[in-house]
């Protein structure tokens, strides 16, 4: 197969006012590709695995930036960069689960330019779904990984239906954990969406990765008060310590009344291609003391119903480990 | 007192590698480039059976298209640039298209048809062993290396594919860590009994092993751009070294050394990929031709994975028998080598780690080395050593334990001194101080201290500590050195070494400023095109180049001062021998006012001609050296020599390192703590050059230990990890901020400026720190592999078996 790394040929499209790039969305509907900071999409089309008509860069959408306090909360626009949720005071002080996770998506350079949106949006890293073959994914009647010999040290334990790739995104878990809703426009209106729900697993949709359809723009992330200030663990477990994907990552939010767990939302990531919440978890540990001991108690329900494939059976006691943390913090 | 040797300086080169402004090949274009483009495999081993480009050279812009019939054919076992009929990997080239732009040159690969004929493939150099396993070549499976008699019992030394079957009992036995009693193997050596060595041993380990081939990544992926001018070609290439590219790239392109001018005034990255031209130039500089007009064939990163070659892989057997006082008294070893698509390994050079790591009283060593439909092997930093380093390592540390010593006593033993030997043939070193290095690395380290800690850190987090030893040849003899003293004072250095990163072409060339006692300033290092006249040189590859061309340089400075002497004897009375030389002037030792300066000299040079001014050479220089003279004759004191210094045996590099790390048992990631590597290098001719070594040798020797390795699917022969996000080479997050380096700093006895090499033993002897550190951490427990990645450290703290493809190469 041929390997190229220069960009193809397409239109390209700089809107700078949101309404026009719906409109535009909508005019190209399946034609069209949108772009933020562009770290999933460049790789895509210069290797020519993915190939469009037209490019619809939404940078220079100034409103879909910032991060703004609303009545409930917070909302982020789709274009801030995680460097500036990283930095965000206001984050820091009230949802600090998302800064550490955004803290630890890729290397500063990628954090520098990628956005949430883009993360939370990003497609799977199925190496062989990446290298362009023709499996269930890309529309093909194949899953190469999910086979006795493959190569799948990366993917997913849970919820694997005709596609086994794991989901990559380190802020997914983090605003699933914080109840957060995505914000969806396209040419007829708006709508909002839980976090939980934007995901979309392949059972549901081989195909896609979230709700998001031709003409749909994620313009913002909205994070309510809910959770502000609670207990937050983040860990993710990555071969590198900077510009690598999770092995397992845990989101944790915890809320305490002496000691005792009155509620949680416990999530891990890059065990499925969705983010997992763990509800048998927060379900065992509510009105349990947060220690160790129920950690250690606890722990093994975490990975009810896993499947491992040929190589990825360590990510078992890595995803039971990294939920006794959480939970023993 | 040393003016220049062992004294920091800052290479000419860095202002531009700081700023940006030095150029390397990619950024040269010349009027009426076209840019080519290459159309690679997508199957591990086929047939190519019919090529249609017509539509691709129908597109505008689009100038031409070249393939395996324009170039002379290449038989196997070579490695022909262009595959002609088989296709023997995912990602070998097929064809090259050039076009007026990279954009059109790309889109018109997409329009090129090939038709193929699918063929059986391999990944795993056992399943190729096995009986009824594939062959990745039609003619075999191995490698193997011929030697007939010729005419006149000269010997003929070449290589042959063969078909060579393991009975399934050896296949069995290696699978299951015994060994392969049975099997076929093509390298074989022993010196003294191994039996008796066995039996005199307290205790004996036992093991097998597995080590990971991974690609070299060299940041700048091997672009060239040649044009041809008055029949010379202009070839600005990327590659590790300068001169040593000239006759192999000549004769790729049919021409007279003289007609080629190879252009390299840097390099980003070789580690050993690009030491000498590969056969991939071989497209650059003919297309051009073809064309008639400047062609830059620029690789994309993924190509970069395939052609741009990698570690040889390996699985194997180990048996080590210790005495009572920790002496080595029997080594047993096997080694596969996974040859990839050129076939050979380094399975010799893991066995020369293990001579040179413990100088066993007893050996054997049996080698074979076998195809598969991967990338191609080829050197890569320590190739054999490095990665016998790290899975050896953990194993001397079983070893001690056995007879209950301590680690470092236990190398201390074993370790090798200037009266030890390397290798099979047991031959001699130059020199060797690793017992020196040991003391002085336990001390820095604080080796004693840190076992005195507790190993509980706190929570999941042990401590493990760590040692190991690196090694690799580090030096050649008989190459050229040039210099030319200038009308104007001025020392021209003329180096043929490359400029690849290490900066020893600039180190080397303080030989000559230091032997002519000439102040740096006044010094300029003429380099980085072979029309500046360049002498010949070694290859930048084996870590040699230090001592290598401080002789070198050395040698043509003694040529230069006897000629000062002579000339100023010939002009102010005297003999030669009453002269010397100081500040930059030739003068009478007994009365300094009778003399010339060094500029007034290389006018007379100028003057008299002959020896003096380079019409005349030494008969033993080689014809690139005799070329670089031709072209200086006559424009200053020429000094120029090959480097006959007496002696013998093989300078060897080594490196002794320390590592201590906190691992955290939930996870499986560790954190390196500290790090500290003591040479023995001889003298450290540029301290500031040898500190940046130290660093980088131990970040890719992490990468060795944990991160990095090859991956193929055995199913379809697919590479999973082409990218360098997906190859994991370490980051700035993943070593220590601060590490630690010292050397013996003794002298070789046979290199005047007193040099060694040391660049490859510095992953080797961190990667070994670290697998002991590993191994340690989890009470001895032993990996066998490297590298020994996160996901294998969970499995064991979790009780889990390894994965099926458990020591196997090729796979996670």
């Amino acid at each position: 197969m041929p390997s190229h790394d220069v960009m193809p040929n397409m239109e390209l499209y700089q809107p700078v006012q949101v309404e026009d790039a719906l409109a535009i969305a909508d005019r190209l509907a399946d034609r069209g590709w949108l772009v933020g900071g562009g770290q999933d999409t460049y790789g895509w089309l210069k290797d020519r695995a993915k190939s469009v008509d037209a490019m619809i860069d939404l940078s220079a959408i100034e409103s879909l930036r910032g991060i703004r306090e609303t009545g409930d909360g917070i909302e982020i626009g789709a274009l801030t960069t995680l460097t500036e949720i990283v930095n965000s005071p206001v984050i820091q002080q009230q949802f600090s689960l998302l800064s550490d996770a955004a803290g630890r998506v890729a290397s500063p350079q990628i954090r520098n330019i990628g956005t949430l949106g883009g993360n939370v949006s990003q497609d799977v890293r199925c190496w062989y779904y990446r290298r362009g073959l023709s499996c269930y994914r890309a529309g093909g009647n194949l899953c190469y990984a999910d086979t006795p010999q493959g190569m799948n040290r990366e993917h997913a334990l849970f919820e694997g239906s005709r596609c086994v790739a794991a989901g990559a995104s380190d802020t997914a878990p983090a605003l699933v954990a914080l109840d957060a809703t995505m914000v969806i426009r396209n040419a007829g209106g708006e709508r909002t969406v839980a976090a939980e729900d934007y995901f979309v697993g392949p059972a549901n949709d081989i195909q896609n990765t979230t709700v998001l359809r031709p003409g749909d723009i994620l313009t913002a992330v909205r994070i309510p008060s809910t959770w502000a200030n609670a207990n937050f663990y983040f860990e993710k477990v990555a071969d590198r310590n900077v510009w690598d994907f999770s092995l397992v990552s845990i989101a944790a939010a915890f809320k305490l009344s002496g000691g005792n767990v009155v509620d949680s939302r416990i999530v891990a990531g890059a065990v499925q291609t969705t983010p997992r919440r763990l509800t048998n978890v927060e379900n065992a540990i509510r009105g349990q003391v947060r220690n160790a001991q129920t950690a250690e108690s606890v722990m093994a329900m975490a990975t009810t119903g896993a499947r491992a494939l040929a190589h990825n059976g360590y990510k078992i006691p890595l995803l039971q480990n990294l939920v006794k943390r959480a939970i023993s913090a | 007192m040393s003016t220049h040797i062992g004294r920091d300086f800052t290479p000419p080169c860095v202002p531009g590698k700081v700023t940006g402004e030095i150029k390397y090949a990619e950024d040269y274009r010349r009027e009426g480039m076209v840019f080519a483009r290459l159309l690679t495999s997508p199957l591990p081993s086929g047939r190519v059976v019919n090529i249609d480009a017509s539509e691709a050279l129908r597109m505008d812009g689009v100038v031409g298209i070249f393939t395996a019939d324009d170039l002379p054919p290449v038989a196997p076992p070579g490695n022909p640039a262009l595959a002609s009929e088989y296709v023997t990997y995912v990602g070998q080239p097929i064809l090259a298209v050039a076009a007026i732009t990279e954009e059109i040159a790309e889109s018109a690969i997409d329009r090129i048809r090939i038709d193929f004929e699918r063929r059986d493939f391999v990944v795993d150099p056992i399943e190729s062993l096995t009986p009824g396993g594939s062959n990745a070549y039609p003619e075999g499976n191995v490698l193997v290396r011929t030697r007939e008699e010729g005419p006149e019992g000269a010997p003929i030394i070449g290589a042959e594919i063969k078909d060579i079957k393991w009975p399934q009992s050896a296949i069995d036995a290696i699978k299951s860590g015994r060994e392969p009693v049975g099997g076929e193997f093509t390298t074989e050596w022993a010196f003294g009994d191994i039996e008796a060595g066995f039996a005199a041993a307290a205790a004996i380990v036992e093991e097998p092993f597995v080590t990971m081939g991974y690609p070299h990544h060299s940041l700048e992926a091997r672009t060239g751009m040649a044009y041809w001018e008055n029949g010379k070609c202009y070839f600005h290439g990327s590659s590790q070294s300068q001169s040593a590219n000239n006759a192999g790239l000549a004769r790729m392109l049919n021409i007279d050394l003289a007609d080629l001018v190879f252009i390299n005034e840097a390099t980003g990255g070789g580690f050993g990929s690009k030491i000498g031209p590969y056969p991939f130039m071989a497209i650059t500089g003919n297309f051009a031709r073809v064309l008639n007009r400047p062609v830059q064939l620029r690789i994309t990163r993924e190509q970069e994975f395939y052609i741009g070659s990698a570690r040889s892989g390996m699985q194997g057997w180990i048996k080590i028998g210790v005495k009572a006082d920790g002496k080595v008294s029997a080594v047993d070893l096997v080694i596969v080598n996974d040859g990839g698509a050129t076939g050979g390994g380094s399975g010799n050079s893991s066995a020369q780690h293990v001579t040179v790591a413990y100088q066993p009283e007893n050996m054997r060593y049996r080698g074979i080395s076998v195809y598969t439909n991967t990338t191609p092997r080829g050197a890569q930093r320590g190739p054999g050593q490095n990665e016998m380093a790290a899975v050896l390592a953990p194993m001397t540390d079983k070893a001690a334990a056995a007879i209950s010593m301590d680690r470092v006593a236990f190398r201390r033993v074993n370790a090798i001194n200037s009266d030890g030997f390397e290798g099979g043939s047991q031959g001699p070193v130059t020199s060797a101080f690793v017992r020196e290095a040991l003391d002085q690395g336990r001390r820095m380290f604080g080796w004693d201290e840190k076992l005195a800690q507790p190993k509980a850190m706190g929570g999941s987090k042990v401590r493990g500590i760590g040692v190991g030893i690196g090694y690799h040849g580090a030096g050649g003899r008989g190459y050229d050195g040039l210099v030319r003293i200038g009308t104007d004072g001025r020392l021209y250095i003329h180096s043929g070494v490359g400029n690849l990163g290490t900066y020893s072409y600039a180190g080397t060339c303080r030989a000559a400023a230091e032997a002519l006692q000439v102040p740096w300033e006044n010094c300029e290092i003429v380099h980085g095109r072979s029309d500046r006249h360049l002498p010949h040189s070694s290859g930048q590859g084996g870590s040699n180049t230090i001592f290598t061309h401080t002789r070198t340089n050395w040698v043509a400075a003694q040529d230069a001062i006897s000629k000062l002497k002579e000339i100023a004897a010939a002009d102010l009375g005297g003999a030669a021998a009453d002269y010397i030389i100081g500040d930059q002037r030739v003068f009478r030792s007994a009365d300094s006012s009778i003399g010339m300066t060094y500029a007034q000299a290389a006018q007379r040079a100028i003057q008299m001609g002959g020896k003096y001014s380079g019409q005349e050479y030494p008969d033993d220089i080689n014809p690139l050296t005799q070329l670089a003279v031709q072209g200086v004759a006559g424009s200053g004191l020429i000094g120029v020599a090959k480097d006959n210094i007496p002696g013998q045996g093989q300078p060897p590099g080594i490196l002794v390192g320390f590592c201590e790390i906190e691992m955290d048992k939930d996870t499986g990631k560790f954190e390196i703590l500290d790090y500290a590597a003591i040479a023995d290098c001889g003298t450290v001719v540029h301290p500031k050059n040898f500190d940046n070594a130290m660093r980088g040798g131990a970040v890719w020797g992490v990468g060795l230990a944990n991160l990095e390795r090859h991956v193929y699917d055995p199913q379809n022969g697919l590479p999973a990890n082409t990218g360098l996000y997906q190859s994991k080479p370490p980051t700035n997050m993943d070593v220590p901020v601060q590490t630690y380096a010292g050397a013996v700093n003794i002298p070789d006895p046979q290199n005047p400026t007193g040099g060694r090499g040391i660049g490859e033993p510095t992953q080797g002897a961190a990667a070994a720190a670290l697998a002991s550190a590993i191994s340690d951490a989890l009470d001895g427990h032993l990996f066998n592999t490297a590298p020994t990645t996160t996901d294998m450290i969970i499995n064991h703290l979790a009780g889990n078996s390894y994965s099926t493809q458990s020591l196997k190469t090729n796979t996670f």
